[in-house]
């Protein structure tokens, strides 16, 4: 059991190391690449049907009873992100092969993508908020040397907008834990649970929720924090882009889930309140940021804001079923958006431009990847009965019930626009006459389709059958809601030790 | 720049160096020391090196690719974090050889680990040193 909960950080890790060990060697990095993300995947796959079954598993590092060692914790959440990662990990893995430059290759691409995810994984299990922080570090140099790898100059100037914001909010984070730390004296996230109910500083714990917010807001590209997102994500190749579009925002949104889930419920009027405001604002920002724009990628990364607007929106209204909303949302909304990047890669490849006024004719020459766009656009614009569908449907309803009109309103209208930044896309690159005949370039074209493919059919079959993912979320939720499962495991871990 | 002085003092200097590099390694577990410090010494011996006889030359005689060496050393660290988990214990648990040996003194998986970061600290001091000195040599 101990492997398991392990296994999602040390695989990718192993994976990076022997690339080091194969330095300059293009085709064992690559071949390790494939095999180190299927194993995560798998190990992704058997830790959640793991926690499906058994409930919510923790293990102690190092042999150290919790609250002093550091606790791993996978409850249906974490192993639902881990099962995520290893999907979106697989996907990018596949699609670099035929997408990504030589010169990258051999500079260290594929190291750099798996300590990202070892990054990622870690963030999820983790069950000690200064641990937290380590592995958010562990993935941002990551990805600040994946974001800059090529040194075009595009590229450094989006870099230099990202590098600097997130080091601001881990500036943040940090206050934020050692000013936690100082007042309850402790940083297992389940002690603090416990701690923090027991604390009578309303003051102190409602400063501490807003350093949290604000840290994990800036990581989230929630309004009004979300200007590096834009200036910075449509700059490296498509498919870093794709993984940062993804995957990366939703670890924000993530840390954001758990701390407000799990730590800071004293006053859930007052910081759900707040943070249901935000949502509505980060949906409708991000959706008039899109319309806009006339750049494939750029479409998309304002597209994200408007997105982590519905999950933060469960969060805010913060009942079982605008939670298991909002974790639907996430499972939802990263492969769809990830698909999108990917699609825009292959858009690139074949027309040789990411400008909406230098595409055209994609739907006559190649229908099959106006299809291939068709099914992620209409499942981000939430068309029935595709993943997004039942994700809106959940919020919306969700809503209804504790009669939040507005941010009901809000979500349905930033819906509808979202449907006609989609139809703008579709219009101006796939419908639309080229004004240029293009020679497109088809090498290694199936390594970068098989991906977009596979995505396309996880989403069609969460729409298809969305009932047991449905089912997932809701306990998923539930355990959110409810912390004791998630207590209980840490401590019986303890008590397990010898 | 080729300097005589430097270099009879480096042919000299460097086994020190090195000798005190693992002096500080296996001291480390138990007493101030360690394999990051030790790292340091051994890694700015080949900088030393490297800076009295020219990067090629360091090169040959480190032998292997420093980036391997870190490949290497965290593998190393890696597999004394993992040797727990095959006893059925948590990751990272310190296991310890229970007769202290002659000298070292008790030795279990920390110092396991200390000789990764050891490994780790020399590949990537030297990564970087001898980049820098190529950079100047253009």
């Amino acid at each position: 059991m101990d492997f398991l909960l392990m296994a999602p950080v040390l695989i990718p890790f192993v994976t990076g190391i022997l690339m080091l060990l194969f330095w300059g060697q293009r085709d064992v990095h690559r071949i390790l690449n494939v095999a180190g993300a299927a194993l995560l995947l798998t190990a992704a796959i058997v830790l959640l049907d793991s926690v499906a079954r058994h409930g919510v598993q923790a293990t102690q590092l190092g042999n150290w009873p919790a609250p002093f060692g550091i606790s791993f914790v996978a409850d249906l959440f974490s192993a639902i992100m881990v099962v995520i990662t290893g999907l979106t990990a697989l996907a990018v893995a596949v699609y670099s092969l035929g997408s990504m430059d030589e010169a990258r290759e051999r500079f260290g691409y594929y190291p750099l993508l798996h300590i990202m995810f070892m990054g990622i994984c870690g963030a999820f299990l983790t069950g000690d908020i200064f641990n937290l922080y380590v592995w958010f570090e562990v993935l941002l140099m990551s990805s600040f040397v994946l974001i800059a790898l090529g040194g075009e100059r595009a590229q450094l100037e989006g870099s230099i907008k990202y590098v600097t914001l997130n080091l601001l909010s881990s500036a943040l984070f940090l206050s934020a834990v050692g000013i936690l730390y100082g007042a309850v004296g402790t940083l297992n996230m389940a002690d603090l649970a416990q701690q923090l109910a027991l604390l009578d500083q309303p003051g102190m714990v409602l400063t501490l929720a807003m350093l949290f917010l604000v840290a994990f807001g800036i990581k989230a590209a929630i309004f009004p924090l979300f200007a590096w997102l834009p200036a910075s994500y449509h700059t490296p190749p498509i498919a870093v882009s794709a993984i940062f579009a993804g995957l990366l925002t939703k670890v924000g949104v993530y840390a954001l889930i758990r701390v407000f889930s799990l730590l800071f419920v004293q006053n859930i009027a007052l910081t759900h309140g707040l943070i249901l405001i935000l949502a509505g604002l980060t949906m409708v920002s991000g959706v008039l940021g899109a319309v806009a724009q006339n750049e494939f990628r750029r479409i998309l990364s304002f597209h994200i804001i408007s997105q982590i607007g519905y999950m933060i929106m469960g969060l805010g209204l913060f009942t079982p079923l605008a939670m298991a909303g909002a974790v639907f949302y996430i499972i939802h909304h990263i492969i769809v958006k990830m698909n999108l990047f990917l699609v825009s890669g292959i858009v690139h490849r074949l027309r040789g431009s990411y400008e909406l006024k230098d595409l055209g004719d994609v739907y006559k020459t190649y229908p099959w990847l106006a299809i291939l766009f068709l099914i992620p656009a209409f499942s981000l614009a939430g068309f029935p009965p595709l993943s997004g569908f039942w994700a809106k449907l959940m919020l919306v309803q969700a809503g209804l019930q504790v009669k939040q009109y507005v941010i009901v309103a809000v979500s349905l209208i930033v819906s509808l626009l979202t449907a006609f930044s989609m139809t703008k896309i579709w219009a101006e690159a796939f419908w639309k006459q080229a004004p240029a005949p293009h020679q497109p370039n088809t090498q290694h074209l199936t390594l970068m389709v098989a991906p977009v493919v596979g995505l396309a059919l996880v989403t069609a079959v969460i729409g298809l059958s969305a009932q047991p993912f449905f089912d997932l979320a809701q306990r998923a939720a539930n355990q959110l809601l409810d912390p004791a499962e998630y207590i209980a495991a840490v401590q019986s871990a303890s008590l397990a030790l010898r | 720049m080729h300097s005589l002085i430097l270099a009879t003092a480096t042919r000299l200097l460097l086994p020190l160096m090195l000798m005190f590099s693992i002096f500080l390694l296996i001291r480390g577990h138990n007493e101030p020391g360690g394999g990051f410090v030790g790292g340091l010494v051994a890694g700015a011996g080949f900088t030393l090196y490297a800076a009295a006889y020219g990067v090629s030359q360091a090169s040959n005689m480190l032998r292997i690719d420093p980036k391997r060496l870190i490949g290497a050393g965290l593998l190393v660290a890696v597999s004394s974090a993992l040797l727990s988990l095959f006893l059925g214990l948590p990751l990272m648990t310190g296991l310890w050889y229970k007769e202290p040996l002659p000298v070292i003194g008790k030795v279990g998986t920390p110092m396991l680990f200390d000789v990764g970061v050891y490994l780790v600290v020399i590949g990537v001091t030297v990564t970087i040193t001898f980049s820098l000195f190529e950079a100047e040599g253009e």
